[in-house]
């Protein structure tokens, strides 16, 4: 997957992420472990506890009770299931309905921004029109610019045209800022399609369109899985946009509407737990889900 | 996010194996028979979306720096009005200092100790004490990084609660009742909270990427090195840090980018105070805009922000750019 999405422009140095061959493994095996190599050991596994430490707190206190909580300190297991926290949030937040919300938001804008990208790098990854490399720049600046930029403005357009306070002003905001990125990294990669591929189609007497759709998206479609999964998550993820434009309560998205309680008198230590912990178990279970597509997909537009 | 090398694809010979057919002359498209024209008719929806959402808003949100203008009468022409108020304003200079903290924690720390752990991970973790045992510990580490930034804050602010957070709990509990604080509340501490915040949350991304890079490097090379005699450090800086440095320059100017542009960690744990002592520039162009009515000002805020990152984007391209130009004249 890496190597497919490597943009063409490389330098001759750098080699695509292909794995090189390693010394077979049990050529490693045999590597005498030294004092030092235990503590490096040490070193990486402490720092690894130190990230997954306050997934560990916010899991445990999720499930006390706050006078549990007091008497027990944070980091005792809890003494009895304890789930009024979560259920209460639950229930405070309608997180059902938030969940749909942002669930329809970045399912609508991972869907519409992969079409998107496809139309656009078929016009500069394969039809190469005129002037493509300054086209392609001004795609990447869109998804670089700080969104404030275009925050109040669209926030007037978007009021004007009845779509403030509306999932559809959001998705179609996401649609264009995520098929920016999805432009870019889909011409480099379509810049690269199989030559033969596309003689074979065009001899076949296919169109222009039947091409588009009957050889070069199946051909791609890992890339463009990779793609949807990305916009998804990014899209759930973010924050100011929905943040402005969702302002009732039945609109807004999982993270904004966990946010807006925070400063809430009634929400005890564990109940606020139990707030972070909904915020965190969507995304885990989306990580766990998409695993091995992510960990290969996020470095697919490091490499240069 | 690789960084795009403009009107090379043309200007370089051709290359050997399957990336020659993208240096071949770019008279025609890639689709034999077909008239590069054709394709235009395909960039239309992505073009009126794009001039809607982007073009349009953008020159907007410029020619409102100009004005002065309060959300319900049209705006009025102001000139430099605010421009010069920006200048003489020291909650705005005090925003910028603080993304400069934000850069540190976001881009300094994770970048020294994300090299040093993939390192770490790759060359002992990983060949020592096996693969899967390296990549659980890359999984750990990017693990904040999926979360939604604003529910990763609220994770930390939850440990750093004054009254009974985790922490304090934890202090008194071990007789360093002395040290407890209120983390986010008070002006000494609140900045290096929501730095503690970011590192989390940013330190997984470049393990990641240079996890991915090292893959590039020749082992032959490193048993070469050794037989030279040459250290762990010594081959981490001339071979480590030589070949993957595209990516390093990839993290640092991406992450650059996303510390000035924090917004949410802010908004969920702050709102910027105590005082300005956490107000970054995002958070000041909101609270202009939809608190303060001040929305000829919060423009120009956020033009300023605009017209940093992308002054420190063309900077680091140049710079990359240059130093592989020398790096292959050599």
């Amino acid at each position: 997957m890496a190597t497919s999405v490597v943009p063409p422009v490389q330098d001759d140095r750098i080699r695509p992420a292909v794995p090189t061959p390693r010394l077979p493994v049990a050529k490693q095996r045999k590597r005498p472990k030294t004092a030092t190599d235990w503590v490096v050991l040490a070193v990486a596994v402490a720092f690894g506890v130190l990230v997954a430490l306050p997934f560990l707190l916010i899991l445990v206190n999720s499930f006390k009770s706050p006078q549990d909580y007091t008497a027990g300190g944070p980091l005792s297991l809890p003494t009895s299931l304890y789930l009024d926290g979560i259920v209460e949030f639950w229930n405070r937040v309608e997180f059902p309905a938030k969940l749909w919300n942002s669930f329809v938001i970045a399912g609508l804008v991972a869907f519409f921004a992969v079409v998107i990208s496809v139309l656009n790098a078929y016009a500069l990854g394969i039809g190469r029109v005129r002037g493509r490399t300054w086209i392609i720049v001004l795609f990447l600046l869109a998804n670089m610019l700080p969104q404030e930029a275009l925050l109040y403005p669209l926030y007037f357009m978007f009021k004007q045209v009845g779509l403030y306070d509306n999932i559809w002003a959001v998705i179609i905001i996401f649609t264009v800022i995520q098929s920016a990125f999805g432009t870019y990294l889909l011409s480099s990669v379509y810049g690269t399609f199989p030559k033969e591929v596309l003689e074979a189609a065009s001899l076949d007497g296919a169109s222009r369109w039947q091409i588009l759709w009957r050889v070069i998206v199946p051909i791609s479609r890992p890339t463009l899985a990779v793609l949807a999964i990305f916009f998804f998550i990014w899209t759930w993820n973010e924050f100011l946009i929905p943040l402005t434009f969702l302002v009732s309560n039945d609109n807004q998205t999982v993270p904004v509407a966990i946010t807006a309680l925070q400063g809430d008198r009634l929400m005890d230590v564990t109940t606020t737990s139990a707030s972070a912990l909904l915020g965190l178990i969507p995304t885990l279970v989306f990580f766990l889900i998409f695993q091995r597509t992510l960990t290969r997909g996020i470095t697919a537009g490091a490499v240069k | 996010m690789a960084v795009v090398d403009t009107g090379t694809t043309e200007a370089r010979p051709a290359r050997e194996g399957r990336r020659s057919s993208a240096a071949l002359p770019p008279e025609e498209s890639l689709l034999p028979g077909s008239d590069r024209r054709g394709f235009w008719l395909y960039l239309i929806p992505g073009f009126v979306l794009f001039a809607v959402v982007i073009l349009v808003p953008l020159v907007w949100n410029v020619y409102l720096s100009f004005t002065d203008y309060r959300g319900i009468r049209p705006p009025t022409w102001a000139g430099l009005d605010n421009w010069r108020e920006l200048m003489t304003d020291d909650r705005f200079w005090t925003s910028f200092v603080n993304s400069v903290f934000l850069i540190i924690a976001m881009v300094v720390v994770p970048t020294v100790l994300g090299l040093l752990l993939a390192a770490m991970l790759f060359d002992l973790v990983g060949r020592k004490f096996g693969g899967r045992l390296a990549s659980f510990l890359r999984a750990t580490y990017y693990l904040p990084q999926i979360l939604p930034v604003a529910i990763a804050a609220i994770v930390i602010g939850w440990i750093l609660r004054p009254e009974n957070g985790a922490l304090n709990t934890v202090l008194e509990a071990v007789g360093l009742g002395a040290f407890q604080h209120n983390w986010l509340g008070s002006p000494d501490t609140a900045l290096l909270s929501i730095m503690v915040v970011m590192v989390w949350v940013q330190l997984g991304y470049p393990v990641v990427i240079f996890m991915a890079a090292l893959q590039r490097v020749d082992p032959e090379l490193y048993e070469a090195a050794e037989l030279d005699g040459a250290g762990w450090f010594q081959r981490f800086r001339a071979i480590t840090i030589s070949i993957i440095r595209p990516e390093i320059f990839v993290v640092v100017l991406t992450c650059t980018i996303a510390a000035l542009k924090v917004f949410g960690p802010i908004y969920a744990l702050t709102r910027g105070g105590p005082g300005d002592s956490t107000i970054v520039p995002s958070y000041y162009a909101y609270s202009e805009f939809f608190q303060s009515q001040q929305v000829g000002y919060g423009a120009t805020i956020a033009t300023a922000l605009t017209l940093v990152i992308v002054v420190i984007t063309v900077f680091f391209i140049r710079a990359q750019n240059r130093v592989e130009r020398t790096e292959r004249e050599r």
